[in-house]
């Protein structure tokens, strides 16, 4: 069975590198790449009535977004380079999804990327790298 | 019935009436006059009292509206609540449909329409014309209007348009027509057209003008007097930049802040109750002895009743409808779930909050007892309780509030602008569905609706609180009685999910995700 490599994936430098890292292992293991996005979301957010209307259009044309903006290309990228790869957009919290994907693939790993956020900000406002140590059911990388 | 009043820290504000500009007063007084005269019947028409008596009729409409659904769905009311909580909480939601409304989402939303200056000025109102014992009333009212909400907001998702772009319209007009013909009914059409027409009226009445009306008084009460259709044109202009604009920004501020104004509230009440915790059993007392005996108010044990009722319908709206069109957005496969999500409502607002406001008023003492008999004594126009300083409506509970934590009259001040600007937009929104029920959907028909609604924000800032009030009132209960007539002939469609639903939720069938 190749050994899957979730990368929490969102368009960004850091995310790239994240994404380079892994592809790199997976090569080495004739392993796979499962990039994951995340669409920060909460169920107990305030929306105006209008925006409850056109909520699940949104959504449909931000998964669409997604798909085209950040997916596509990097796929086609992977799939040139020859490590094979699979696709997940989901809507919630960044570092528990990224925990239940990996559970859901069977991973080996979690790779994410860590944005240079300053010391005093991530202890404000908590970071995605912090959390997922703190739940992640496999070995995490996070990528400088 | 209301006066122009004013919290007792912002008793200076009297002083700058003199400086008023003569031809801003002109403005006022004639629009307030036009409006007087043009809406008067539809009033006397709504509030119209059953021959020989002096009690509405559509209080009563919406009493035995109320009863009949919760006999009719088993005192669905508290039976479901677990159940309704555990939906709200996210337990039974697909995790596949994450980004999608959830049920909280839809409850918020159509909470923010109703908490408001109902909850705040409005049972004011009801106690100092109906003594404590209108609370009472009032929280029975509540109680039965959840049957009420969960009722039409089951058939508001049941029946919603969902259209190919993926955007979701629902609501009283859509069930009565597309429920009606599914029945074999005749009239659907009618009715949904009535309703709409109504809908609009509610929406520039009792969501708009007297929303703006209310927050004027409140700035003036701090600022000191000035013409009404200046705050006119500062909502207006707010409210034209979120709903024409597109303005998320401000909406969202709005959305963020109105919850966090709604605890702060609540908690004060909390607090100022905690603080005088030995008057707890007398306040209760209070409320059960003026329940039925009315305690020498105005109109005695009938008059607590209609203010109760009355308040109550008004501050929750349960039967009116409106709440059917926010809840409808919600993503679920079962209608009726988000019935059971929407009765919490009426609890919330209420069971919970208006008890609170009507708490702290009769806590605080406001309201004047003859210490010889023990009854409230009437004020000197004999058509309500005296109270400390002669206050009424927002100045009332202002007041209240003030008397033991002298800093929050300004809290208040800010918490009643924000509701009734949050109210405005939830209501901009109501009475744009009924519009495009009406007149179709396209962009131009749309901004003529949204343009008129700013037009009303000015008018409800102007106008004094009397027409406005009545007039917001009649509207809004006139939607009701369409509504209601619907809700009878629809409630059959309701039990058939719900009985369906009940009995997979038994059979495991249908279970938590978590």
């Amino acid at each position: 069975m190749s050994e899957k490599f979730v990368v929490g994936y969102d368009g960004s430098v850091s995310a790239r590198r994240a994404l380079e890292f892994a592809v790199e292992r997976a090569r080495a293991q004739g392993g796979s790449i499962v990039l994951a996005h995340v669409l920060e979301w909460s169920p107990y957010s305030f929306l105006t009535p209008n925006e409850l209307e056109e909520r699940h259009m949104r959504r449909r044309e931000e998964m669409e977004r997604a798909e085209k903006a950040i997916m596509t290309t990097v796929v086609a990228e992977l799939k040139d380079a020859g490590v094979p790869v699979e696709t997940v957009i989901r809507y919630g919290n960044t570092a528990d999804l990224l925990g239940k994907v990996a559970k859901e693939v069977n991973a080996v790993q979690i790779v994410i990327g860590r944005d240079g956020q300053s010391e005093i900000g991530a202890r404000i406002f908590g970071s995605v790298a912090v959390a997922l140590v703190q739940t992640s059911p496999v070995p995490c990388t996070i990528v400088p | 019935m209301y006066h122009k009043s004013f919290p007792a820290v912002m008793a200076a504000a009297g002083l700058a009436l003199a400086g008023v500009p003569a031809h801003a007063q002109s403005v006022d007084e004639t629009v307030n006059q036009i409006f007087a005269d043009s809406t008067g019947w539809f009033v006397n028409l709504i509030f119209a009292n059953f021959p020989g008596t002096s009690f509405p009729w559509i209080v009563a409409w919406l009493v035995i509206g109320a009863t009949v659904f919760t006999i009719y769905f088993g005192f669905i009311q508290f039976r479901a609540v677990g159940h309704s909580i555990a939906l709200v909480k996210g337990d039974y939601s697909d995790p596949n449909d994450a980004g999608e409304v959830s049920h909280f989402q839809a409850l918020a939303t159509a909470l923010s329409g109703t908490v408001g200056l109902g909850n705040i000025a409005g049972v004011a109102v009801a106690v100092s014309i109906g003594g404590p014992g209108a609370t009472f009333w009032m929280i029975l009212a509540g109680l039965m209007g959840m049957a009420s909400k969960f009722t039409e907001c089951t058939l508001g998702v049941k029946y919603r348009n969902e259209y190919e772009d993926g955007r979701v319209s629902g609501g009283p007009m859509y069930y009565l027509s597309k429920g009606f013909a599914e029945l074999g009914l005749p009239g659907g059409k009618i009715l949904a057209v009535l309703f709409s027409i109504f809908c609009i009226l509610g929406a520039l009445g009792g969501g708009n003008m007297f929303q703006a009306n209310q927050a004027h008084q409140q700035i003036t009460g701090v600022v000191g007097q000035y013409p009404g259709w200046i705050t006119g044109l500062v909502f207006a202009g707010l409210v034209f930049a979120v709903i024409v604009g597109g303005i998320k920004s401000i909406a969202r501020v709005t959305e963020k802040v109105v919850p966090f104004m709604g605890l702060l509230y609540v908690g004060t009440a909390l607090v100022i109750i905690a603080m005088n915790y030995h008057l707890i059993g007398w306040a209760f007392g209070q409320i059960f002895a003026g329940a039925f005996t009315g305690l020498g108010v105005a109109g005695g044990m009938v008059g607590a009743l209609i203010q109760g009722f009355k308040r109550a319908a008004f501050s929750n709206e349960a039967g009116v409808g409106s709440a059917a069109i926010a809840h409808s957005a919600v993503r679920t496969k079962e209608p009726i779930t988000e019935g059971f999500v929407s009765l919490l409502e009426p609890f919330i607002d209420t069971v919970v909050i208006c008890t609170m406001t009507a708490l702290v008023i009769i806590i605080t003492q406001q309201l004047v007892i003859d210490p010889q008999t023990g009854l409230y004594l009437l004020n000197e126009a004999g058509n309500g309780v005296q109270t400390v300083g002669g206050t009424s409506g927002v100045g009332l509970t202002s007041a209240a509030f003030g008397s033991a934590l002298s800093w929050f009259p300004y809290v208040l001040a800010i918490a009643v602008i924000l509701f009734a600007f949050s109210t405005m937009i939830t209501w901009s929104y109501y009475g744009l569905k009924a519009w495009t029920y009406l007149f179709g959907e396209g962009e131009t028909k749309e901004l003529v609706f949204k343009l008129i609604f700013c037009v009303f924000v000015v008018i409800g800032s102007a106008a004094s609180l009397g027409p406005v009030i009545d007039f917001s009132d009649a509207a809004i209960f006139a939607m009701a009685v369409v509504n209601i007539i619907g809700l009878y002939f629809l409630m059959p469609v309701v039990k058939r999910e719900l009985d369906s639903y009940m009995g997979r939720l038994k059979s495991g069938e249908i279970t938590k995700f978590v």
